[in-house]
């Protein structure tokens, strides 16, 4: 069980397509999207839970249109 | 456990733990999708930001593909003439000691028509940093011949690949300017990674460090891409920098401060 979950925030109308946060992501949690934003680009997107928050994806973005948020997982006994 | 939380919930100010510092102001990139020049503007705001010293900097921006860099970097900017900005830089800083003063230049501004400027700023031994971003090309006219231009490799003037017998060797200003007794730090980095990112982010800091406790001048070069003049994706171009550009431009602190 994950200690830590984290969740990322595109901001997809400034996302200008070029891939770098991709294959940076450990957990797989960011993909290309089919749809475009206005200016044409296929942007990233989301596809799954398993972020946990390392701004990977953040720290490479040329255009910094990415935010990340992380939280601790309360232990459960 | 873990699906039980929702991302409203997650995504609350106190849980953000990074995005784009509000030292870069909101207007759109110019640059090419995956150009490193976004991200190299951010670690220096992120420093800037970190030094908490915004209205105490003043940044030169160049002629090349950062000539707008003022309309990205929220602080005080001048923009010289091409090849100018140590020279800009040089008066700054005399007439205003205790501003932070750090110029940002591309290879076609700072290796071949500032070299002159450069060189001497560096044998003076001024007290600001040197922000040279390297791609190897001249990106913001269309892929020219850069004096930094790797033997063999093609551009829109070297349509063959540059001929090292007729237009020499690629120049090296990074490892030239740290046996001028002027400069305390001498480095060279990249942004291609996020491990790479972090140490760039670590050796801009420096650099600031150096100039507050007047040391003598700092030179930050950054290794890039230039995707859109290679004619290569942002991924792949990446990996060609790795395999060709890392080579002949080593990676690592080449000058430290004592």
């Amino acid at each position: 069980m994950a200690k830590v979950k984290g969740e990322i925030v595109i901001n997809t109308e400034r996302c200008k397509g070029c891939q770098l946060c991709v294959p940076v992501c450990q957990q797989h949690t960011i993909a290309m999207s089919k749809n475009l934003n206005s200016k044409g680009y296929q942007y990233a997107t989301v596809v799954n839970d398993d972020c946990n928050g390392c701004t990977n994806c953040a720290l490479i973005c040329p255009d910094g249109v990415i935010s990340v948020y992380r939280i601790k997982l309360q232990e459960t006994n | 456990m873990e699906n039980s939380i929702s991302k409203e919930k997650i995504c609350q100010p106190e849980n953000l733990v990074y995005s784009k510092t509000p030292l870069m102001t909101c207007n759109p990139l110019s640059y090419c999708p995956g150009c490193g020049h976004g991200t190299a503007h951010r670690m220096i705001m992120e420093v800037i930001e970190e030094l908490n010293m915004q209205a105490e900097t003043i940044g030169v921006a160049p002629v090349g593909c950062s000539v707008l860099a003022y309309d990205f970097l929220d602080i005080d900017m001048q923009q010289a003439a091409h090849g100018r900005a140590p020279a800009v830089a040089t008066g700054i800083k005399r007439l205003m000691p205790n501003k932070l003063v750090f110029t940002y230049q591309g290879d076609g501004d700072l290796a071949a028509i500032g070299t002159g400027e450069t060189l001497h700023a560096c044998n003076r031994g001024e007290n600001i940093c040197i922000f040279f971003v390297n791609n190897g090309i001249y990106g913001m006219t269309g892929g020219q011949m850069a004096p930094t231009t790797l033997p063999n490799m093609k551009t829109s003037t070297s349509p063959f690949g540059r001929d090292a017998a007729s237009t020499g060797q690629p120049l090296k200003i990074t490892e030239l300017v740290a046996m001028l007794p002027g400069t305390s730090y001498v480095t060279r980095q990249s942004v291609h990674t996020p491990a790479n990112v972090r140490k760039t982010k670590k050796a801009i800091e420096k650099a600031f460090q150096c100039q507050l406790e007047k040391k003598g001048l700092a030179f930050v070069e950054i290794v890039s891409n230039c995707n859109s003049g290679w004619k290569m994706t942002p991924l792949d171009s990446n990996k060609w920098m790795e395999e060709n550009m890392f080579p002949f431009f080593p990676l690592g602190d080449i000058k430290v401060p004592k």
